[in-house]
C-alpha cells in the first residue's frame, strides 16, 4: 500500500510560530517519506535543541531528540550499528555550524550514508533570538541589542571542504522544491547536506518572506518584485562529479556557487558525488560480512545466555602455561 | 611474607623497557611463575625515564612490594632513580661505559629530584660520579654488576655481520635481559621461547635478540656466576595461566559480553583499550557459520564518542566508549542525555592523577564521587569498580548485563594502575559469564501493540524496542518526556516520570546479588576492618593475609558496585567493628566519605596516597600495622614509588 504523506503525521500539538518556515520543512520531509515509500520503522530523525529539534516529534518515524550540536554523533551511531536504517538529522544553524560544528566537519571525513537537514534562519529562536552562525557580520536583528560582531559561516563552503558528497540549498516556503531535494539527499549514496533557507518570522527581521521574494526590488516596468532565489538547475548548473578527475573543479565550482548572496542566491544541488566510498563500505573492507550481519543485529549469545563469542584467539596470545 | 623475587627493568622511553618487562614476565610465566607487574613512565615520547617493576612468585601476586632485588638499569639514570630500593644482598646490572657519569649533570633529572638528591650525596659523603654512588651501594650489600654493554654489543654486531651500531643498540634490554637471567640461572630455552612469542613475526628480530641474549647470559655466567645468591625455579605447572594487563582483560571481556561497537578519543590511558579490540576487529564465535565483529571507531572528541555510543545502543548493538579523566568531563552532558532517555550504554572509566592534565601517565583514584555524580540533574546510573585484573574481565560483561537489565549508563571504573600492570593467573572461568539483555520486544510481540518507550512499570525498567523494528515506532527525548517519549513539561507527568527512573535504583539493589556488590575478605566479624575498592585490593589483600597469620582480627571490604552503594550489607559488617580503616588512593578519602554518608559510620582512620604510584603490600602492611597496634595518627599519607 502506498504511502501518505498523512502517515507520517502524529498527534503531538506543533507549538512552532504563525508562519514559521519549519512548516514548510515538516511538510516537504513528510512528503519526501511518503514518496520515497520509506517504512516508518525504518527511519530514524534525529534532532537537536531549537525549535528544529521539535520536529521528530510531529512525524511518524522513530525520533530520537537528543542534545544541543550533537545530531551528528548519535546519528552516525545509529547508523553504524545498523546501516540498514535511514538516519535523518535535523538542526538548526546554531546546533550544528556553532556548538555542533566540530562534529559536522569530522562527519564530512567519514561519508556514511546519512542525511543532514540544516534549519538555516540566522537566529537562536528559542533562547529568544540571539545572532546565530550564519546571521552576517554587522547585520542587527531585531532582538539583538548591538550589530551582530561576527562573521558568518557559510555552510556549503564548510560542508563541500569537509568532505559532504552531496551539499544542496532550498527554500523553506518552496515546499515542493525543497521536498525534491530531501528525496535526492536520502536517496544520495553518501553523506547528504541540505541547508534550508528559513525566515524567522518572530526574530530575524532582516531576512524575511518578503526579502527572500524581493519586495524590496520592485521591477519598475513589471511592477512585480525581483525573487533573490533562483534554482541552480534552471541555470544549467551541473553538480554532479561524474568522473573524479573533474571532482576538484565541480568543488571549486560549487564553493563559488555558494558564495554568492544578497541579490541572487541560488538554492538546488551544488555539488554531487557518489564515486567516493562511504563509511559503511570502508567497514566492510575490513569486516566483509558488516552489511548483512551489522552491529545491532548480531547474535552475542545462545538461549541459554552463554556467550558465543569465542575468545580463543585471545587467550592464545596470552597464555604462558 | 613471601615478597618473591623483585626484578626492575629501567632506561629512557623508547628504549624497549616494555618490551623488556614482557620478555621476562613471559619466561617466568612459562617456567611455572606467577608474575606481577607495574608499568611506570613519564608523559613523553622519547627519552624520559621509564621502568617496569616486575614481581615474581611460586604463588599468585597482585602487588609490588618495595624490594628491588635485582636492577636492570639501561642507563645511569635508572641506578639514580631507584637505588634506594634496592635491597642489601641485590644486585644492579650497569653498563660499565657509564660509569664516569655525572650523576646531577644527567640532563633528564628534573630539578625537584636533583635538589633532593643532592642532599641524599652530601648527607651519606657520596661524590658525584655514578661510580661513587655504585661504591655507596656496594658497601651496604648490593652486589653491582659493570657490563660493557657497548662491547657485548659489537660481539653481536661481528656474529650478525652488522657494520652499524646503532642499529642494534635497541637491543640493550635484551642484554639486561640476559644478564639478568645468567645471573639467576634460569632455563635459557624459556626465555628464547619467551622472545621467539614476542617478536613473533619478525624472524631477523628474533634471530639478532636471541644472539644478543646468548652473549648476555654467556658473559653473566662466565664472570659474575658465584655473586649472587638468587636462583629462580621452574615450576611445572598443570593449569592454564595467562599473562595479561587489564586493559586487554577488559577489552576481552568487553568482546565476549557481546559488545560490538566501540567508540573512543585517544587518552592515556585507555586508548590501548580500543586498539586492542581494533587489532582484533574480526571475531570467532563458537557457531560454526556465525560472523561476529565490533566496529572500533575513533571520534573527533569524547563529546562524539559517548553519543555515538548511545546511538548504536539505541540501535541495538552493546556499545561503549573508553576514557579517562578530561575525556569523561566532556562526556557529562551526553551521559545525562543516557540516563534521562535510560540507553544501555557503557563507559569505561580509566582514573589517572586528576584535577585537570594531571598525571596523565600516573595512577589515581580521584574520580569515584565524579563518576558516581557528573550529569546535570538526578538519574540513575550504575557504578562498578573492578579490584584486580580478573575482576575487569568479569566486570566488563556485568557492565553491559546492568546496562541492558536496568536501561542505563554504567561507568565501570578502573584506573592506571590496573590498565598499564601485568598479571599472570589461571585463564579465566568461562562457564561463569552469562550474558543477560533485558526486556527486548520484538515485531511479534509488538504485533496489535500501542507501543510506548517510557511505559510506567513497577520496577521503572520500560520494555525496550530496538529503532527498527517493525510496529515499534518510538521517540527519545532529552527535554522531559511521557510515556510516548514525547516533549512534557506537565507536573503530574513529571513527578512519575522522575520516580519510575529512579525507582530503578530499588530494583538494581533488590536483584543484583550483594555477591556481586561487594568482595570481602578475612575474619567476619573482625575487630578491624578495612574498607577500599578499585586496585589497591592487591596489595590489601596481601597484607591482611600476613598480619591474620600474625594474629591481628582483620577483615576487608571490597566495594565493587559503588553506586547504587550497598549500604545495608555494609552497614551490617562495620557496625560491629572497633577500628575502621579507609584506604585509598586519593586525597580525600572519597569512598569513606560516601559509606558515612550513606551509612552514618565514621572512618576512623585514614590511609591514603596520592603521588601518583599505587600501593605496595608493603606500605600498607605497615600502615596497618601502625593502626592496629595503636600507634597510628588518624590519617597516614603512603608515598612510596619513584
Amino acid at each position: 500500500m502506498a504511502l501518505k504523506w498523512q502517515d507520517f503525521k502524529t498527534d503531538v500539538f506543533v507549538d512552532w510560530c504563525p508562519g514559521c518556515g519549519n512548516y514548510g520543512i515538516l511538510a516537504a520531509l513528510q512528503m519526501a517519506l511518503a514518496e520515497l515509500g520509506l517504512e516508518p520503522h525504518r527511519v530514524v530523525l534525529v534532532s537537536g535543541i531549537g525549535c528544529s529539534g521539535k520536529l521528530p516529534h510531529f512525524v511518524k518515524a522513530n525520533g530520537v531528540h537528543v542534545l544541543h550540536g550533537r545530531t551528528l554523533p548519535f546519528a552516525q551511531g545509529i547508523k553504524i550499528a545498523n546501516p540498514d536504517l535511514e538516519a535523518i538529522a535535523i538542526g538548526g544553524d546554531g546546533d550544528g555550524l556553532g556548538i555542533g560544528i566540530g562534529h559536522l566537519v569530522n562527519a564530512g571525513r567519514r561519508n556514511m550514508d546519512i542525511t543532514y537537514l540544516i534549519h538555516d534562519n540566522g537566529v537562536y529562536g528559542l533562547t529568544k533570538g540571539q545572532a546565530s552562525p550564519t546571521l552576517r557580520l554587522g547585520l542587527k536583528v531585531k532582538a539583538i541589542p548591538r550589530p551582530n560582531i561576527n562573521e558568518a559561516v557559510n555552510p556549503l563552503t564548510v560542508a563541500l571542504a569537509a568532505g559532504y558528497t552531496f551539499v544542496a540549498r532550498a527554500y523553506a516556503y518552496d515546499t515542493k522544491h525543497l521536498k525534491e531535494i530531501i528525496k535526492q539527499a536520502i536517496l544520495h549514496k553518501g553523506l547528504a547536506l541540505v541547508d534550508i533557507l528559513q525566515p524567522c518570522p518572530t526574530y530575524n527581521d532582516i531576512n524575511t518572506k518578503e526579502w527572500y521574494a524581493g519586495e524590496d526590488r520592485v521591477d519598475p516596468k513589471t511592477g512585480k518584485p525581483t525573487p533573490r532565489l533562483y534554482k541552480l538547475e534552471e541555470v544549467g548548473y551541473d553538480p554532479v562529479v561524474h568522473d573524479l578527475n573533474e571532482d576538484f573543479d565541480k568543488k571549486i565550482a560549487a564553493m563559488e556557487k555558494a558564495r554568492e548572496w544578497g541579490d541572487k542566491i541560488p538554492i538546488g544541488v551544488f555539488y554531487k558525488n557518489e564515486l567516493l566510498p562511504t563509511f559503511q563500505e570502508r567497514i566492510t573492507q575490513r569486516i566483509p560480512f558488516y552489511i548483512e550481519n551489522p552491529p545491532a543485529k548480531q547474535k552475542i549469545c545462545d538461549d541459554a545466555g552463554s556467550p558465543i563469542t569465542d575468545i580463543d584467539v585471545f587467550l592464545k596470545e596470552l597464555r604462558v602455561t | 611474607m613471601d615478597k618473591g623475587f623483585n626484578w626492575m627493568a629501567g632506561g629512557p622511553q623508547g628504549s624497549g623497557v616494555d618490551t623488556a618487562a614482557n620478555i621476562f614476565g613471559r619466561a617466568c610465566g612459562y617456567g611455572g611463575l606467577y608474575v606481577y607487574g607495574r608499568r611506570e613512565y613519564h608523559s613523553n615520547i622519547k627519552g624520559l625515564h621509564s621502568y617496569f617493576h616486575l614481581r615474581i612468585s611460586s604463588s599468585e601476586v597482585s602487588a609490588n612490594v618495595n624490594d628491588v632485588d635485582m636492577l636492570a638499569a639501561f642507563d645511569a639514570e635508572t641506578v639514580v632513580r631507584h637505588i634506594t630500593e634496592v635491597v642489601p644482598n641485590g644486585g644492579i646490572i650497569v653498563d660499565q661505559n657509564q660509569l664516569e657519569t655525572k650523576i646531577l649533570e644527567i640532563p633528564t633529572l628534573p630539578l625537584e629530584f636533583k635538589s633532593i638528591f643532592k642532599e641524599f650525596l652530601k648527607e651519606n659523603g657520596i661524590g658525584d660520579r655514578l661510580a661513587d654512588l655504585l661504591e655507596y651501594a656496594r658497601k651496604k650489600g648490593i652486589h653491582v654488576f659493570k657490563v660493557p654493554y657497548m662491547e657485548l654489543l659489537e660481539d653481536v654486531a661481528d656474529k650478525l655481520g652488522i657494520e652499524k651500531l646503532s642499529k642494534i643498540t635497541r637491543m640493550i634490554n635484551v642484554l639486561t635481559i640476559g644478564i639478568s637471567f645468567g645471573l639467576l640461572g634460569y632455563d635459557v630455552a624459556l626465555i628464547e621461547k619467551a622472545i621467539k612469542d614476542v617478536f613473533g613475526e619478525k624472524p631477523k628480530i628474533v634471530e639478532m635478540n636471541l644472539l644478543a641474549l646468548e652473549v648476555a647470559y654467556d658473559y653473566a655466567k662466565n664472570n659474575f656466576s658465584k655473586d649472587f645468591g638468587y636462583r629462580l625455579p621452574k615450576i611445572s605447572v598443570n593449569e592454564e595461566r595467562i599473562f595479561l594487563s587489564g586493559n586487554q582483560a577488559v577489552a576481552i571481556g568487553k568482546v565476549l559480553g557481546g559488545c560490538r561497537v566501540q567508540t573512543y578519543y585517544p587518552i592515556t590511558p585507555a586508548a590501548d583499550e580500543s586498539e586492542y579490540i581494533e587489532a582484533h576487529e574480526i571475531l570467532s564465535t563458537k557457531v560454526s557459520g556465525m560472523e561476529a565483529g565490533v566496529v572500533v571507531l575513533q571520534t573527533e572528541d569524547e563529546i562524539a564518542a559517548i553519543n555515538m555510543a548511545s546511538g548504536a545502543a539505541l540501535a541495538g548493538a552493546r556499545a561503549s566508549t573508553s576514557t579517562s579523566g578530561p575525556g569523561f568531563s566532556l562526556m557529562v552532558e551526553g551521559l545525562s542525555w543516557a540516563g534521562h532517555n535510560e540507553v544501555p550504554v557503557v563507559i569505561t572509566y580509566y582514573q589517572r592523577g586528576a584535577p585537570s592534565t594531571g598525571l596523565p601517565t600516573r595512577h589515581g583514584q580521584d574520580d569515584l564521587r565524579f563518576a558516581i555524580h557528573a550529569g546535570h540533574g538526578e538519574f540513575p546510573r550504575i557504578v562498578l569498580a573492578s579490584g584486580d585484573i580478573r575482576e575487569c574481565f568479569y566486570d566488563a560483561v556485568n557492565a553491559f548485563n546492568y546496562a541492558e537489565r536496568f536501561q542505563l549508563p554504567v561507568i565501570h571504573l578502573i584506573d592506571k594502575a590496573l590498565a598499564n600492570s601485568s598479571q599472570t593467573f589461571p585463564v579465566f572461568d568461562l562457564t561463569k559469564v552469562k550474558i543477560h539483555r533485558g526486556e527486548i520486544l520484538d515485531e511479534k510481540m509488538l504485533e496489535g501493540l500501542e507501543y510506548k518507550r517510557f511505559t510506567f512499570t513497577e520496577s521503572g525498567i520500560s520494555p525496550r524496542v530496538l529503532l527498527g523494528t517493525r510496529n515499534g515506532v518510538h521517540w527519545h527525548s532529552g527535554d522531559e518526556h511521557n510515556e510516548y517519549g514525547h516533549i512534557s513539561e506537565e507536573p503530574h507527568n513529571r513527578i512519575r516520570m522522575m520516580e519510575k527512573r529512579m525507582k530503578k535504583l530499588e530494583t538494581i539493589e533488590r536483584e543484583v546479588p550483594i555477591t556481586e556488590k561487594i568482595n570481602f575478605s578475612g575474619e567476619p566479624n573482625a575487630k578491624n576492618m578495612i574498607v577500599s575498592w578499585g586496585s589497591p585490593k592487591g596489595a590489601i589483600v596481601e597484607a591482611l593475609n600476613e598480619l591474620s597469620r600474625e594474629g591481628y582480627s582483620l577483615g576487608f571490604l571490597q566495594v565493587r558496585m559503588v553506586h547504587p552503594l550497598p549500604g545495608e550489607h555494609i552497614k551490617e559488617i562495620l557496625q560491629k567493628a572497633d577500628k575502621i580503616i579507609d584506604v585509598e588512593m586519593n586525597y580525600s578519602g572519597q569512598l569513606g566519605g560516601i559509606i558515612t554518608e550513606k551509612t552514618g559510620i565514621p572512618m576512623d582512620f585514614q590511609i591514603v596516597k596520592y603521588n601518583g604510584r599505587p600501593m605496595t603490600t608493603t606500605e600498607v602492611y605497615d600502615a596497618l600495622k601502625l593502626v592496629l597496634d595503636g600507634r597510628a595518627p588518624k590519617r597516614q599519607v603512603l608515598t612510596y614509588g619513584a
